[in-house]
């Protein structure tokens, strides 16, 4: 505790925060704050992987922490801030059940994750192994957040938070990933995106609404 | 207990004492400045206290004695407390007579006795306003506890004077958690003060008060010490914010008088730093409803629990 550097003591304060804005993206109500919120996750990885870059001097991982800059603080919510204005659901302002209930489950996740990672954050040799407990919390909390919306959009930023969280492990816990492997997956992450959007458009245009209990009805036979 | 002991923690009580209704007149100015109001003087809770005491009380023909007894006992606990909260100096003799827990059930005390006295009578606006206060502080007293445990695991004691010296001389660090535990904090103390978004403490006149409709059976010295009360308890919650996340310019052990005395102007300037950002918060804020209260209050639960098991992860 006496000689933890300052840069690792920093990576430590963004996990938090990290771990702090699952939660609140796990009880926001509105979707323009949700993706608000998203950027700012996206904002705070990047911030985290430029100072794990700039200590262990890896020059790959300032591209990796400007791709994520780029990729999830200005393109992602932009494309999604347009499928909103096009899909005209700015207000959509989901029921969401008992939000102090979902905090109590997210907290047993956070719990259990963090015992889940303690082990394997022994066996690392880095000074900020410790997060690996955060990022896998965050990834749970992703997961959580995708199994209690209903709504199409918040279920696919649910998707991309933990798409977030599991870099944050990369990152944060092994110094990152080789470069062709970032690579992929963000452009995974962004093809995924402009699919999704498209399915958005079918969703509407089948049950013209984008509430996913809907779907259920799609079964043969009736 | 010597002699000296005793002496010095006098002092410390009277200075509580006396600079608790200056708070609240902080709070009341500053926030009539950010409103654009001509703001009332400093003062006004002396006086205010002072013209309750000079009148007659009147109490209703069916009170019970417990009703007469609460101002006593609220006033008792919460100068109680005021000697227990290492506000000037650490090394006092009450600081080491309860710890952090134990003050929780100073508060707790003072808590159960109001909003008895307030269902003594068998108004409509007491027994509500009794029914909402147990809401609200039992949704916000185990947010406090988490609080302090994450404050007590960093410096391995419960005892608020120990907590305090070790924070004051751990090496200067980044900490998750007590960033955490500060804005849990914030959240508690507004609602358990009675503060805006929970509950609004400049009205009579609303169905959705809280703390007024308690007091509303009460006059002149009760409703004095009553008041005088509240304004401890705004100190007291002001002096543990402080001891936990600013923790520096407190008298430490084997302080004197002179030492005592000259923590004073740094603690009023602490007072009136978090007085202003009080009335900031108040000002900004709309109260909420009622029903949003336990969100609001979880959220500070959830705050307190995550720095805590942050503390457990990242080791501070």
């Amino acid at each position: 505790m006496t000689s933890t550097p300052l840069w690792a003591q920093l990576i430590n304060l963004l996990a938090a925060l990290l771990l702090l804005l699952a939660f609140a993206m796990l009880a926001q109500r509105r979707v323009l704050t949700l993706i608000d919120l998203f950027a700012a996750q996206g904002l705070a990885l990047a911030c985290s992987t430029g100072i794990v870059a700039y200590a262990t001097g890896q020059p790959h991982l300032y591209w990796s922490a400007g791709l994520t800059l780029v990729l999830k603080v200005v393109l992602l919510p932009w494309i999604l801030h347009r499928l909103i204005r096009k899909l005209d659901v700015r207000w959509d302002v989901e029921g969401l059940i008992n939000i102090p209930m979902t905090m109590l489950i997210g907290i047993v996740l956070v719990v259990f994750s963090f015992n889940l990672a303690f082990p394997i954050a022994q066996l690392a040799s880095t000074v900020t192994r410790a997060t690996i407990g955060i990022a896998m919390a965050s990834v749970m909390l992703s997961f959580l957040m995708m199994i209690t919306r209903r709504k199409a959009i918040p279920q696919v930023i649910g998707f991309l938070s933990m798409e977030n969280g599991l870099f944050f492990a990369a990152t944060s816990a092994t110094y990152g990933m080789p470069m062709v492997v970032e690579l992929g997956i963000a452009l995974d992450v962004l093809v995924a995106m402009l699919i999704l959007g498209v399915f958005f458009f079918q969703i509407r245009e089948q049950f013209d609404s984008l509430d996913l209990k809907h779907l259920e009805k799609l079964k043969e036979g009736e | 207990m010597t002699l000296t002991g005793f002496f010095l923690q006098l002092l410390q009580l009277s200075i509580a004492l006396l600079l608790a209704p200056v708070l609240v007149g902080w709070v009341n100015m500053c926030r009539a400045w950010l409103q654009n109001k001509s703001a009332p003087s400093l003062l006004l809770p002396y006086r205010m206290i002072r013209k309750l005491f000079h009148k007659d009380a009147v109490v209703a023909k069916n009170a019970s004695p417990i009703f007469r007894l609460t101002p006593y006992v609220v006033f008792g606990a919460m100068a109680l407390a005021a000697a227990i909260v290492p506000s000037l100096a650490t090394d006092l003799p009450f600081a080491r007579a309860a710890d952090a827990i134990a003050l929780v059930g100073v508060f707790a005390l003072a808590r159960v006795f109001i909003a008895l006295a307030a269902m003594d009578i068998g108004t409509a606006f007491g027994s509500l306003g009794a029914r909402r206060e147990m809401f609200v502080g039992f949704l916000a007293e185990p947010a406090l506890l988490m609080v302090l445990f994450t404050a007590s695991l960093i410096s391995g004691s419960t005892s608020l004077p120990t907590i305090v010296e070790t924070l004051a001389h751990r090496e200067i660090a980044i900490y998750p958690s007590l960033a955490f535990a500060g804005v849990a904090f914030t959240i508690v103390s507004l609602a358990e003060n009675a503060r805006i978004p929970v509950d609004n403490p400049s009205t009579h006149l609303e169905l959705t008060m809280i703390h007024e409709a308690m007091i509303l059976e009460y006059s002149a010295r009760h409703l004095a010490l009553i008041e005088w009360a509240s304004a401890l308890k705004l100190f007291n919650y002001s002096c543990i914010g402080l001891a936990l996340f600013v923790p520096f310019g407190i008298a430490e052990r084997g302080a004197d008088w002179q030492a005592i005395v000259a923590a004073t102007p740094v603690l009023v300037a602490k007072l009136a730093a978090g007085g202003f950002a009080l009335a900031v918060i108040e000002t900004l804020s709309a109260k909420m409803r009622i029903f949003r209260a336990p969100e609001f209050l979880g959220t500070a639960f959830l705050l307190a629990v995550l720095g805590m098991l942050v503390n457990q992860l990242l080791g501070g």
